[in-house]
């Protein structure tokens, strides 16, 4: 974890709102491993606006890629930032995924949580899958990059104008089915919406496979003291604990998670 | 040009200079290890600790707002035994005195805890937390009137020999009133102040933003509000004040000094830049030079009226 001063490569506009920003920040790179985050300073609003949490979603050649949407002041003013302006970026944070899958790496994503899957794609010796979701065809990123890595995708969204119509669990259940059908075991790697991690936790545990989950909490300080992002969870001697998303996470497998 | 003397003794705890990190923004000191160098803050006041672990508040807990956040941790901690255990350790060898922020839920459960930390190697002092906003009993029901103030404090010095400041409630008519209070039950230091009481609501939904409705706003949005009772408060006190409350950079916290701080503390800026305290000590070392000060003594209640 460090504190550094890095520099806008460029920014590139995605579907509609969604937006990769690269920056030039090679010591935060050279550490960076799938599933941790950094903590951006919001350029602009340094006195006013708390940092804001961002999945590493790429990071090779000392270029570090984050993604994010414009939702708010602080991604709004994020827009705004040129090639050369400066950034102030903590990192790399968090636990990351494990990266010794014990069968087909299945990721499932749900709108950016695309993110830390493509820089997990990108660094898992072994090819599996990519289950891709979301509300309409905009909020399906980054398809084609997880391609050009030699990934297959499969896409649904809830409105049917991108893929197949309904939830990214749908596809889930099928990709579990065809993986038991060839008696081939599976890991699961999920980033979404907490409603969409709880229900592929829950696929994880009935098919006897590990799912890692990646939390997306708002968080205040990003290194485990403020206690603002905590989850409750269990260890595997079923006893309780209260972690902290940004320093014991993001990531978690499904059974240490309490909902 | 000489080195102006930036030690200061915070009512028996010595500071090798005058910026301090306030309680439940820097964790327990080693959190923030890798990104600022520990031993050159003047103390580290460390998160709440009760007598037993607690689990603090429901989600959400924070919510930023323009020019601060708004927060309900609830004072999540690991009792005194599990913050000796866990972190003393890195503590005592941090080169930094360490400020233990302390509370409960009766006047027996403070002492009780301060009773305990009086035995353990390492400790600085003792942050009388009767302020917390977040918390059903104990913090602010405590620090809102002057005679329950007074019998807490009292209660926890039969309890201790070590430096007692207690940390007071900003939201009160007349913080003199609670400086003599406190002061006169045998504080040591005065800490002030505390996170103001808030609310937001979201007007989609028409619910409080926070799980516990109710918060403490902190960050830049209380300087001003902080600075008038730190002023006021250093009128009535016979003893050192440790301020607190919006410290963005030396701006800040030379205003404190000038208002009748001997310390400082710097709290929600932590999160937003973690090198804040010691731009602060820089800042207000080169500000001292520039005014031909030799000691920060000299800026302490230096303010010019009329």
């Amino acid at each position: 974890m460090m504190d550094v001063t890095s520099r806008v490569i460029r920014q590139t506009p995605l579907t509609a709102g969604y937006w990769a920003l690269e920056l030039d920040a090679a010591p935060v790179v050279g550490q960076a491993r799938p599933g941790q985050f950094v903590h951006v300073r919001v350029p602009g609003l340094e006195q006013t606006a708390l940092r804001r949490p961002f999945s590493i979603f790429g990071a090779e050649g000392g270029v570090l890629s984050i993604l994010y949407k414009t939702v708010g002041r602080g991604t709004e003013q994020m827009n705004r930032l040129s090639p050369g302006d400066a950034v102030q970026v903590i990192g790399p944070l968090g636990n990351g995924f494990p990266l010794e899958p014990e069968g087909t790496p299945v990721l499932v994503a749900g709108g950016y949580g695309v993110a830390p899957l493509f820089f997990l794609a990108s660094r898992l010796a072994r090819k599996g899958v990519v289950l891709v979701g979301g509300r309409s065809a905009e909020d399906v990123l980054a398809v084609e990059r997880f391609e050009r890595l030699g990934w297959p995708v499969k896409v649904a969204t809830q409105d049917g104008s991108r893929g197949e119509t309904g939830l990214v669990t749908m596809l889930l259940d099928r990709e579990i089915a065809r993986l038991k059908g060839v008696s081939e075991a599976a890991e699961l790697y999920a980033c979404g919406p907490d409603g969409m991690l709880r229900a592929v936790g829950e696929r994880a545990i009935a098919a006897g496979c590990r799912g890692w989950l990646s939390l997306d909490k708002h968080m205040v300080c990003g290194v485990g003291a403020c206690l603002a992002c905590v989850q409750n969870l269990r260890r595997e001697d079923g006893t309780a604990w209260i972690g902290r998303v940004c320093h014991d996470g993001p990531v978690f497998e499904a059974r240490e998670i309490v909902w | 040009m000489d080195k102006v003397d930036l030690r200061v003794n915070l009512g028996g705890i010595r500071m090798k200079n005058p910026v301090a990190v306030a309680s439940g923004t820097f964790g327990y000191g080693k959190e923030y290890a890798d990104l600022i160098d520990v031993a050159k803050l003047g103390a580290v006041t460390v998160k709440g600790i009760r007598l037993q672990a607690w689990p603090g508040n429901a989600l959400p807990r924070h919510v930023e707002v323009p020019c601060g956040m708004v927060n309900a941790i609830g004072l999540q901690g690991p009792g005194v035994d599990g913050f000796v255990r866990d972190y003393m350790p890195f503590l005592r060898g941090a080169g930094v005195p360490v400020i233990v922020n302390i509370w409960g839920t009766s006047e027996e459960e403070y002492a009780e805890v301060a009773r305990r930390l009086s035995e353990v190697e390492g400790v600085a002092g003792l942050e009388l937390n009767i302020s917390c906003p977040n918390v059903k009993e104990g913090g602010n029901a405590f620090g809102t009137d002057p005679r329950t103030v007074a019998s807490l404090v009292a209660g926890v010095r039969r309890a201790t020999r070590l430096p007692l400041m207690p940390k007071l409630a900003p939201n009160v008519p007349d913080i003199k009133v609670f400086v003599r209070a406190a002061q006169e039950a045998g504080a040591d230091a005065l800490a002030l102040i505390n996170t103001l009481p808030a609310m937001v609501i979201d007007i989609e939904t028409r619910r409080p933003v926070l799980a516990n409705k109710v918060g403490g706003l902190s960050g830049l949005a209380i300087h001003p509000v902080a600075v008038k009772l730190v002023w006021e408060a250093a009128q009535a006190a016979r003893v050192p004040i440790l301020a607190m409350g919006g410290i963005m950079g030396p701006q800040q916290a030379i205003e404190f000094l000038i208002a009748g701080a001997t310390a400082v503390a710097v709290g929600t800026a932590n999160f937003i830049d973690p090198s804040t305290p010691l731009r602060v000590v820089d800042g207000v070392s080169a500000y001292l030079q520039r005014h031909g000060m030799r000691s920060v003594k000299e800026l302490t209640g230096s303010l010019v009226c009329g």
